[in-house]
């Protein structure tokens, strides 16, 4: 017998905090595949951000510096500046980079920082109990938009890697999901090339991955697996937005 | 006991059952007994191991890792 898939090597052997079937863990893996592929382990410095996914340092087998809410592109700036040879990850959610990052996110892409920035768009704050995020949909209730969000009072769920593609400094942008082996493997494809792109020095490299968040959707993991395609992907359409050679 | 295709690591699992979502076979059930965590985990059952191809979507769709694939050999020595 030989073994077809197995946990990657940058990914500790350790459970996560997470929520079952929460893709958080789904979306570490494909990250450590990444670097398991590209053999950069050694090399590689995570910057964590705050959310649910900030023990980045817990489950990844690299150096991880955690950065305070939202700055994590400003930190990952600063490490890439200072080790140029060093392969260089932010990991954040929509509450991180849409909302208290926005001005981070924007400028470090616009400014075409070379590292690559892996951002978790579940449509909620899911670490705080599920408040209101830029990226919540039109009508879905949250614990601070009881009666649905209001785009009226609330503004529109901002589509942050078409956004991102629009900086001149962005070299490549897209957005996959988690939701079926098919988006999976396309969804590793673009991690794997995002990594690609900072190792070739071509530039900031932008993937956002569509994620569910169960416990604060009040749904079971098959339901909200099941919303990403139903409701997400509709507003939030999977496709790649800047791809410069 | 042949050796099994599909491997689910009990303790991990946190009965999501996406595993099952994603196998084209439908080879994986859930338990109806708590595992340590107090969850209900993903079953491989042996008698399904012949007609699993070892395809792995099971594996990649698992957001905890929990699962390990193998392949027959060319040869089919097990
Ligand atoms: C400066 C600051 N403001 C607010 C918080 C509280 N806080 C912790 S996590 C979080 C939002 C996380 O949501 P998101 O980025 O969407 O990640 P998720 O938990 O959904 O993965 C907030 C507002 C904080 N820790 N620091
Ligand atoms: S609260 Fe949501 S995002 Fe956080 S671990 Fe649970 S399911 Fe995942
Ligand atoms: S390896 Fe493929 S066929 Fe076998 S249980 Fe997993 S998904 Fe099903
Ligand atoms: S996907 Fe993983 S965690 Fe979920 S039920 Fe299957 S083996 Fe368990």
């Amino acid at each position: 017998m030989k073994t077809v898939f197995s946990r990657p090597a940058s990914l500790k052997d350790v459970a996560t905090h997470f929520c079952p079937g929460c893709q958080h863990g789904l979306i570490h893996r494909l990250v450590a595949d990444a670097m398991d592929h590209f053999g950069v382990q050694q090399q590689t410095i995570g910057v964590a951000s705050v959310g649910c996914s900030v023990f980045l340092y817990e489950y990844f087998d690299i150096d991880v510096v955690e950065a305070p809410h939202g700055r994590a592109p400003a930190v990952a700036t600063g490490v890439k500046r200072a080790r140029p040879e060093s392969c260089v990850f932010t990991y954040q959610g929509d509450g991180d980079l849409a909302a208290i990052g926005t001005s981070e996110i924007i400028h470090a892409a616009n400014r075409g920082e070379n590292f690559t920035a892996l951002f978790v768009n579940n449509t909620t704050y899911g670490m705080t109990g599920g408040q209101m995020a830029p990226t919540t949909l039109p009508g879905q209730r949250s614990l601070t938009s009881p009666e649905g969000r209001d785009v009226a009072l609330d503004g529109y769920p901002m589509r942050m890697a078409e956004v991102i593609a629009a900086l001149d400094g962005t070299a490549y942008s897209v957005r996959v999901a988690v939701n079926s082996p098919k988006n999976i493997l396309a969804a590793g494809k673009a991690i794997k090339k995002a990594f690609e792109y900072q190792l070739e020095n071509k530039g900031f490299a932008f993937v956002e991955v569509l994620s569910s968040c169960p416990t604060n959707w009040g749904m079971d993991a098959l339901a909200a697996n099941e919303r990403v395609e139903t409701e997400m992907i509709p507003y939030f359409n999977l496709g790649t937005f800047k791809e410069r050679s | 006991m042949p050796s099994m295709k599909v491997v689910i690591d009990e303790a991990r699992c946190k009965g999501c059952a996406l595993c099952t979502l994603a196998c084209p076979k439908k080879l994986i059930r859930m338990s109806e007994k708590l595992n340590r965590q107090g969850f209900l985990p993903a079953v491989f059952p042996e008698a399904c191991n012949q007609d699993c191809t070892s395809c792995a979507l099971c594996a990649q769709m698992c957001p905890d890792v929990a699962i390990t694939v193998q392949k027959e050999e060319k040869g089919g020595a097990q």
